[in-house]
């Protein structure tokens, strides 16, 4: 379950990664629709903080330690937020590419979450 | 937000491509700042040195961060003193974990000129100090 999770949250970080990388290659800031695609990523993010959450609950431990694992979740679920915030203030091209950057660092994020899980 | 920074007389460090930089040294804030509270906290005398550069590297982005937010002249010079600082420490302990991989028994956020983390500790003060030095003539 946690490990389809990881997979799945990461791709759709590197997709919204190359959604947001193209429209600052057309020189455009986020829109509405950016907006909805860092809300799903953002969701599926936090789905995964309460599944991994609830599989501790039940007794799982992860391969390379507790507090790791729940920092690297809580950091996993900020990441994108955070970028998105920053691309409301800043409606240039340079929004886009921070938003980019955020789905970039979240898919890293979730190979570590992978392997500090054990998957 | 914007209200208090228009206010401000000094310029913003954080239009454009700042924005971009405030937010990839936030990333590293959080990633040096966690990890070396956690490997102090738990096992520090496994590698003394390495947690401790690697606390050291995040107070350094941390100020960074604060200096690229707050904008304005003495910001600036501030923030590119530290960048610079930021960017000997990189290549310092970059060379240093290569020549001496003894010392280190475990990384730091600047081992091996921070490829752990894909190269940002590196790239970020180059970036940094080119963007604040056209911040000036801007």
């Amino acid at each position: 379950m946690l490990d389809v999770l990881t997979l799945v949250t990461g791709v759709a970080a590197l997709l919204l990664a190359a959604w947001c990388g193209w429209a600052a290659y057309r020189d455009q800031p986020t829109k509405d629709w950016h907006f909805i695609g860092i809300a799903v990523v953002s969701a599926l993010a936090l789905i995964q903080l309460v599944v991994g959450v609830v599989q501790l609950a039940r007794g799982e431990e992860p391969d390379q330690g507790t507090t790791i694992f729940v920092a690297y979740l809580l950091g996993a679920f900020a990441c994108v937020p955070a970028a998105g915030f920053m691309s409301l203030a800043e409606r240039t091209r340079w929004g886009s590419v921070t938003v980019a950057a955020g789905g970039v660092v979240l898919a890293v994020l979730e190979v570590r979450l992978y392997d500090i899980w054990g998957g | 937000m914007v209200a208090t920074q228009e206010k401000r007389t000094g310029q913003r460090l954080i239009g454009g491509p700042g924005i971009l930089l405030v937010w990839l040294y936030g990333v590293m804030v959080v990633g040096a700042v966690s990890r070396s509270v956690y490997q102090i906290a738990t096992e520090f005398d496994r590698a003394p040195l390495a947690y401790s550069l690697s606390a050291l590297a995040g107070v350094v982005y941390g100020f960074i961060t604060y200096t690229l937010v707050r904008g304005g002249e003495r910001a600036r010079r501030a923030a590119r003193v530290c960048c610079a600082a930021e960017l000997v420490g990189v290549l310092t302990v970059g060379t240093w974990t290569l020549v001496e991989p003894s010392a280190f028994p475990d990384a730091t956020v600047w081992s091996d000129y921070g490829m752990g983390y894909l190269f940002i500790p590196v790239l970020l003060p180059l970036s940094a100090l080119y963007w604040l030095r056209r911040a000036r003539t801007a």
